[in-house]
């Protein structure tokens, strides 16, 4: 084990990697594990958040991320609600704390926000006496998804183990984040995470799309997607949006695909290295159809650990939210 | 020193013998040894050594979030999760614990059984009976009896994962277990 694990997480709320101390993902991810077994059963609930209610509020389009917060609830016997931000009043022009202020007048426990604006979810938790978890924030994190993606790489590499040394730790790993770094939430959050856990990681993508200043973050920055998979422990393709492909940053798929993408001639050197993706996957774009089916590819593993790593936020949130209320 | 010892490493190995030998007794079929985490484990572990020849299945249950003071102050974090690597449907099952107070374990691990499928029959074993119930539970197996006031608790200590002995320790929630 790297470090002691926490008894409780040491923040409120869910707003960001950035917030949380290595403790505080060793406990998710514990937790994650123990959560992951109750969906071998039969009967896939646990009475624990039974009262409590959770809020899906999101103002970005998500199925998938929706679909899991809400699964995980449910699974915990908690009550779900969701607000979708492009059926709602906002159209008739209500205001964002508006919204959050009626929202909080139902007594939600645990609510879960995306929002196109960096900050929103930190703007939530003053209008709201629950805990906030941030499913999106602009271009700014997205913590859910680092943390299955990062229980995803400790599975695969077997450190999935209290008892080993290198148990829930990443040391001694590298991984290769590639594609458009600067506006994914999902990038800045992963490597937040990634860091925390001891590994190195590496990114690559159109210049245009790499930000200042990543290494104070201790990432390192390659010149190529080459450079950076080589000999390289696991490999992160960041979707890029359709809509980027044509605009001022890059000029066409083709382009994007020979030079960034994960093409069938790059995974072949890389055998056995496992290949991550948030999804929705664009095939034939950042990844070549027959990499995303291959078995390197962890794509639906992700998708899977997706319920009890959210089942772990909501249940440690909701302890914290009764331990100060005591 | 504010801890006293209760039970010898004797005392509790011939309690344990004790427990053996009673479920043994019982002719029970296709028997299978849950211990409830984490003061059943040691003791569930020793059981099915002692009952190693009838080869029962073994497994260990965690009822953290079961249990009916699961959201509350000084509630556990971490979870260690439910290892029952065998069918509940149709078994008969010896649940086992160290310490029998309030019956509120029990009743939270009940609830974690039905929630895996529907035994045949669920016994209790306890190692000790320390009486004070706050649940109409009562133990099928009791290897020790002990009178404690509400505001000691009993805590069973291990060696190698087994049981070794049992003391005293005061404690400042009247409302645990």
């Amino acid at each position: 084990m790297p470090s002691t694990p926490a008894s409780r997480l040491s923040c409120r709320h869910l707003l960001g990697i950035e917030d949380l101390e290595v403790s505080d993902v060793v406990l998710l991810l514990q937790n994650a594990q123990a959560f992951a077994r109750i969906h071998e059963r039969s009967r896939k609930k646990v009475p624990t958040l039974a009262g409590t209610t959770l809020v899906n509020c999101f103002f970005e389009n998500s199925t998938r991320t929706r679909m899991s917060f809400e699964l995980a609830a449910k699974r915990l016997s908690a009550d779900t609600i969701h607000f979708s931000g492009s059926t709602s009043s906002l159209k008739k022009g209500e205001t964002f704390l508006d919204t959050a202020r009626t929202l909080e007048s139902h007594r939600p426990d645990l609510l879960v926000l995306r929002h196109a604006s960096a900050g929103a979810c930190h703007l939530l938790t003053q209008v709201t006496d629950g805990a906030v978890i941030n499913a999106g924030d602009g271009a700014r994190e997205h913590p859910t998804q680092a943390l299955l993606d990062a229980y995803t790489l400790l599975e695969h590499f077997g450190r999935l183990d209290d008892d080993s040394p290198l148990g829930f730790s990443l040391k001694g790993k590298s991984v290769a984040i590639i594609g458009d770094i600067e506006h994914s939430r999902v990038a800045r959050s992963n490597f937040l995470c990634l860091r925390l856990l001891g590994a190195e990681v590496r990114v690559a993508g159109p210049a245009t799309m790499i930000p200042q200043g990543l290494d104070q973050y201790g990432v390192q920055v390659c010149a190529s997607v080459d450079e950076a998979l080589e000999d390289v422990s696991a490999v992160m393709m960041l979707r890029i949006q359709k809509e980027r492909l044509r605009g001022p940053l890059l000029p066409s798929d083709d382009e994007y695909h020979r030079f960034f993408g994960l093409t069938k001639e790059r995974a072949a050197r890389l055998p056995n290295v496992p290949i991550l993706h948030p999804g929705p996957v664009n095939r034939g774009v950042e990844i070549d159809p027959e990499v995303a089916d291959s078995d390197a590819a962890l794509i639906f593993r992700q998708s899977q650990h997706g319920i009890p790593v959210r089942m772990a936020v909501l249940y440690l949130l909701t302890l914290g939210l009764r331990t100060e209320a005591a | 020193m504010s801890t006293a010892l209760l039970f010898d490493e004797a005392a509790l190995g011939l309690a344990l013998q004790n427990l053996a030998l009673q479920i043994r007794q019982k002719k029970l079929q296709n028997m299978a040894i849950v211990g409830i985490r984490t003061g059943g484990a040691a003791v569930a572990a020793a059981l099915q050594n002692h009952l190693m020849d009838l080869k029962p299945d073994f497994g260990l249950l965690d009822i953290t979030l079961y249990r009916d003071d699961a959201l509350l102050n000084g509630a556990n974090a971490r979870l260690l999760g439910t290892d029952l690597p065998f069918d509940v449907d149709g078994r008969e099952l010896v649940l086992v614990d160290d310490v029998l107070f309030t019956g509120r374990t029990v009743r939270a691990a009940l609830a974690a059984i039905c929630d895996l499928g529907r035994p045949k029959r669920v016994y209790l074993c306890a190692l000790i009976d320390r009486g004070g119930r706050e649940l109409p539970i009562a133990a099928d197996f009791v290897g020790l009896q002990a009178k404690v006031a509400t505001s000691q608790r009993v805590v069973l200590r291990t060696q190698d994962e087994l049981p070794k002995d049992v003391y005293l320790e005061p404690c400042r929630a009247l409302n645990s277990r």
